[in-house]
């Protein structure tokens, strides 16, 4: 959404207006849950994040100074609540620090089939929209919140590195290694489909 | 495998590529590079072509089911300022 022509009033909110507030859950709830699904891969995990995020919203409001903009403070809110939950879940993961992050290399790309002309009913077909979505579950979180803030959600580098407490280096480091880990996957998989179109 | 130097250059810049956000000289010089190396050409395709669609599939994700935001607008005692769609 574009922040400048909300349809609710930060200030009105600020002051404790709760039809306000509604309104916000209304232009944000979309984004927010999208970012919970992607990154846990389950409803109710989801809908956990998605309650926290706007109940501490709704809690801190007052604190927010407005020197981001507000769809970015909830990010913030729900990528940390999705985060704990992964903490939670797993706590032998440690999404502060990509493995092998520090020696900065980026492995070379190793499928080189040109996929790209498959037809478009086949890249978005049902069954293709499944394999995207099981791809990024297979990214480590590390990686995965990064390639959702960045390229799903459409955050920059900036916002994204703010709301992960990362510098920007590191944020473009990982999203050059999650970008090339899907782009193997979905080379592999679409790769397959237009070999086997090549031999009809 | 891309195993030539320019190939290596290239996959420094890749993202900022493909982002458009590097400075002319070094796209032009990239561009350049594209124009004599398949594989890197391929690479960059379909680099661009998986962002694209994660960012096409954004677009269609289902909305937040009605009896999740229900529950959300519960749990915030806000059930009164719920618009019902």
């Amino acid at each position: 959404m574009d922040e400048e022509h909300n349809e609710y009033s930060i200030q009105e909110i600020i002051s404790g207006n709760r039809s306000e507030f509604a309104k916000l859950i209304d232009a944000h709830s979309n984004q927010i849950y999208r970012l919970a699904q992607k990154m846990l891969n389950n409803p109710q995990d989801a809908e956990d994040v998605l309650q926290n995020t706007f109940l501490k919203a709704f809690q801190n409001i007052n604190h927010f100074e407005g020197r981001s903009k507000i769809s970015t403070w909830l990010y913030r809110i729900a990528t940390n609540e999705a985060l704990m939950i992964i903490r939670k879940q797993h706590p032998e993961v440690n999404i502060g620090e990509e493995y092998g992050e520090e020696d900065n290399e980026i492995n070379s790309p190793i499928q080189l089939i040109d996929w790209c002309c498959l037809p478009e009913s086949e890249m978005v077909s049902s069954e293709s929209r499944k394999e995207l979505d099981n791809a990024i579950q297979r990214l480590s979180e590390a990686l995965r919140i990064v390639f959702i803030l960045r390229d799903i959600e459409g955050l920059s580098i900036q916002e994204t590195s703010k709301i992960l407490n990362l510098t920007e280096t590191a944020v473009k480091t990982r999203l050059l290694r999650a970008r090339l880990n899907l782009r193997e996957q979905l080379s592999t998989y679409y790769g397959d489909r237009f070999l086997a179109r090549s031999k009809e | 495998m891309l195993e030539h130097e320019n190939c290596q250059i290239l996959l420094t810049f890749l993202s900022d590529f493909v982002d458009g956000e590097l400075d002319q000289d070094l796209c032009l010089q990239i561009e350049f590079h594209l124009s004599k190396c398949p594989d890197c050409s391929i690479v960059v395709d379909t680099l661009k072509k998986t962002i694209n669609l994660y960012h096409e599939q954004s677009k269609i994700t289902e909305n937040v089911p009605e009896e999740v935001r229900e529950r959300l607008f519960r749990c915030l005692n806000l059930e009164e300022y719920m618009i019902h769609i």
